[in-house]
């Protein structure tokens, strides 16, 4: 046997432990791989664009719009279905996503990031 | 070579000879214009003082505050103002001399951005969040706002103000109830009045808060409103008409140090 074997393998067994610690801790916690669960509206089926393209570009239409209606006073409105949505953060996208926290901060939680947007914004009822 | 004295001088006159050609020619006399949307238009504002405000009207400032979510701070450090009133000793210091009235030079004048065509903040904002819309409108881009405070050094009118506080939790503590129509600020940017761009470039015949809220305060009073509001480059509008046909004088605020304000003061 190898010397010292006793102490070696607590140290080893001590280690294993600690750097596998965040997985247990996640297990115990019950959020190992979970999917996040944006609540989506019931009124409308219908986004600005496709789902796909509103998951992977959403923040580019927000700056899209951000610009033409602060930068260069383009307010005219945008239509879904025939019906007009104002191109504004809290009156647009907050008319069908109304509950900010059960949407977008659902999936920004899990993303990891924190749009700081809803410091000036007002955010839905 | 050793460059000789004469030499030197001779260079030193010629380099400054040619600064007569191809001088400075940074100082464009207006700001560049950003955005089409409203191209064409003018936006102005009239403050009729030929009958002075009703005493201890607020309405103006009331409607701006509840309409933009401008938090009311006790010290006046704090203070965030779009439109407010001051005497009119301040509003025009070189109109008041020693046999001026005490009435006069205390009387409250309505006073609010300029909406300068030349407009000294803009050519000092490092990050262009203020600019000059097509339609005249001195607006701030709070989304590029640093808080470098240059604005606030550069305008002549003390029209802008900074956040040193959080808004946002001031007016909870006011129990104010948040208009979700337009973003509260954040600590660390400055702000100022925007002649209700949100209002009124959706709808032409629309009127900013103030106006609005002027005209109703006057007519319960059996008046006529102290505030105009209007597009100075349509023929057809009041705004000019008043102007041109009052009869009254019009003035505006420091003519002399060329930032043609449009806000005009019928006296
Ligand atoms: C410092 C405050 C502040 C922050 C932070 C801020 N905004 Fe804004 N935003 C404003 C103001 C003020 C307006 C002008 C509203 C108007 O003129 O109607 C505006 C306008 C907009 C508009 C167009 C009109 C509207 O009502 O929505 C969009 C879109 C927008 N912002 C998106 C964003 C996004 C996305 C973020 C976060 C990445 C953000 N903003 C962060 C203050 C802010
Ligand atoms: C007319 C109502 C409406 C407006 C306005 C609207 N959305 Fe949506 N949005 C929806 C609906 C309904 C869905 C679900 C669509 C689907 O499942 O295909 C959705 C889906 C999304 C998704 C995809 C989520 C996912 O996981 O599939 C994102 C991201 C999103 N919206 C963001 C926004 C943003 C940002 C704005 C403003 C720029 C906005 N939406 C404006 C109705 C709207
Ligand atoms: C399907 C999940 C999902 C939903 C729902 C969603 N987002 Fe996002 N959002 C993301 C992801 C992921 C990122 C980061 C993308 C990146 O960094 O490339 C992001 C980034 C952003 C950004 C840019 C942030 C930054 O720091 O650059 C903004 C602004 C934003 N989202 C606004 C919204 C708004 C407003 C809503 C609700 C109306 C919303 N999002 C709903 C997934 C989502």
């Amino acid at each position: 046997m190898f010397y010292d074997a006793g102490k070696i393998f607590t140290g080893l067994a001590i280690f294993l432990v600690g750097a596998t610690f965040p997985f247990w801790y996640a297990m115990a916690a019950g959020k190992t791989a979970y999917k996040p669960e944006p609540v989506f509206p019931t009124s409308t089926s219908q986004c600005v664009e496709s789902t796909e393209q509103m998951i992977a570009g959403h923040m580019e239409i927000l700056d899209d719009w951000r610009n033409e209606v602060v930068r260069r006073s383009d307010r005219e409105p945008i239509e879904i279905n025939g019906t007009a949505y104002p191109k504004s953060l809290s009156r647009g996208c907050g008319n069908c996503h109304a509950d900010q926290t059960q949407f977008c901060d659902r999936c920004h939680e899990y993303a990891g990031v924190s749009p700081y947007c809803w410091e000036c914004h007002v955010e839905g009822d | 070579m050793a460059a000789s004295r004469r030499d030197f001088i001779k260079l030193a006159g010629f380099s400054v000879a040619g600064l007569c050609f191809g001088g400075p020619t940074g100082c464009a006399t207006t700001a560049p214009v950003n955005g089409q949307g409203t191209a064409g238009k003018r936006w102005a504002l009239v403050v009729d003082l030929r009958t002075p405000c009703p005493e201890g009207c607020t309405a103006c400032m009331k409607s701006c505050n509840l309409a933009h979510n401008i938090p009311q701070w006790d010290d006046i450090k704090h203070e965030i103002k779009w439109i407010w009133k001051e005497p009119w000793e301040h509003v025009f210091p070189e109109q008041v001399h020693s046999y001026s009235t005490a009435a006069l030079r205390e009387l409250p004048v309505p006073v609010l951005c300029n909406h300068c065509d030349n407009p000294p903040c803009v050519r000092a904002c490092p990050t262009k969040a203020t600019f000059k819309t097509a339609s005249g409108i001195v607006a701030m881009d709070q989304h590029r706002c640093i808080g470098c405070r240059y604005c606030l050094a550069a305008c002549p009118y003390g029209a802008r103000s900074f956040n040193w506080l959080d808004p946002r939790e001031r007016l909870e503590e006011q129990g104010a109830a948040l208009s979700r129509d337009f973003p509260t600020r954040t600590k660390g940017v400055v702000e100022k009045c925007n002649f209700c761009s949100e209002r009124i470039n959706d709808d032409a015949s629309a009127l900013p808060y103030c106006v609005e809220a002027c005209r109703e305060a006057c007519s319960r009073h059996g008046r006529e409103p102290v505030l105009h509001f209007g597009d100075l480059h349509d023929p057809s509008s009041p705004l000019l008409a008043l102007l041109r046909e009052s009869g009254a004088n019009t003035i505006r605020r420091k003519p002399e140090i060329g930032t043609r304000p449009h806000v005009f003061y019928l006296v």
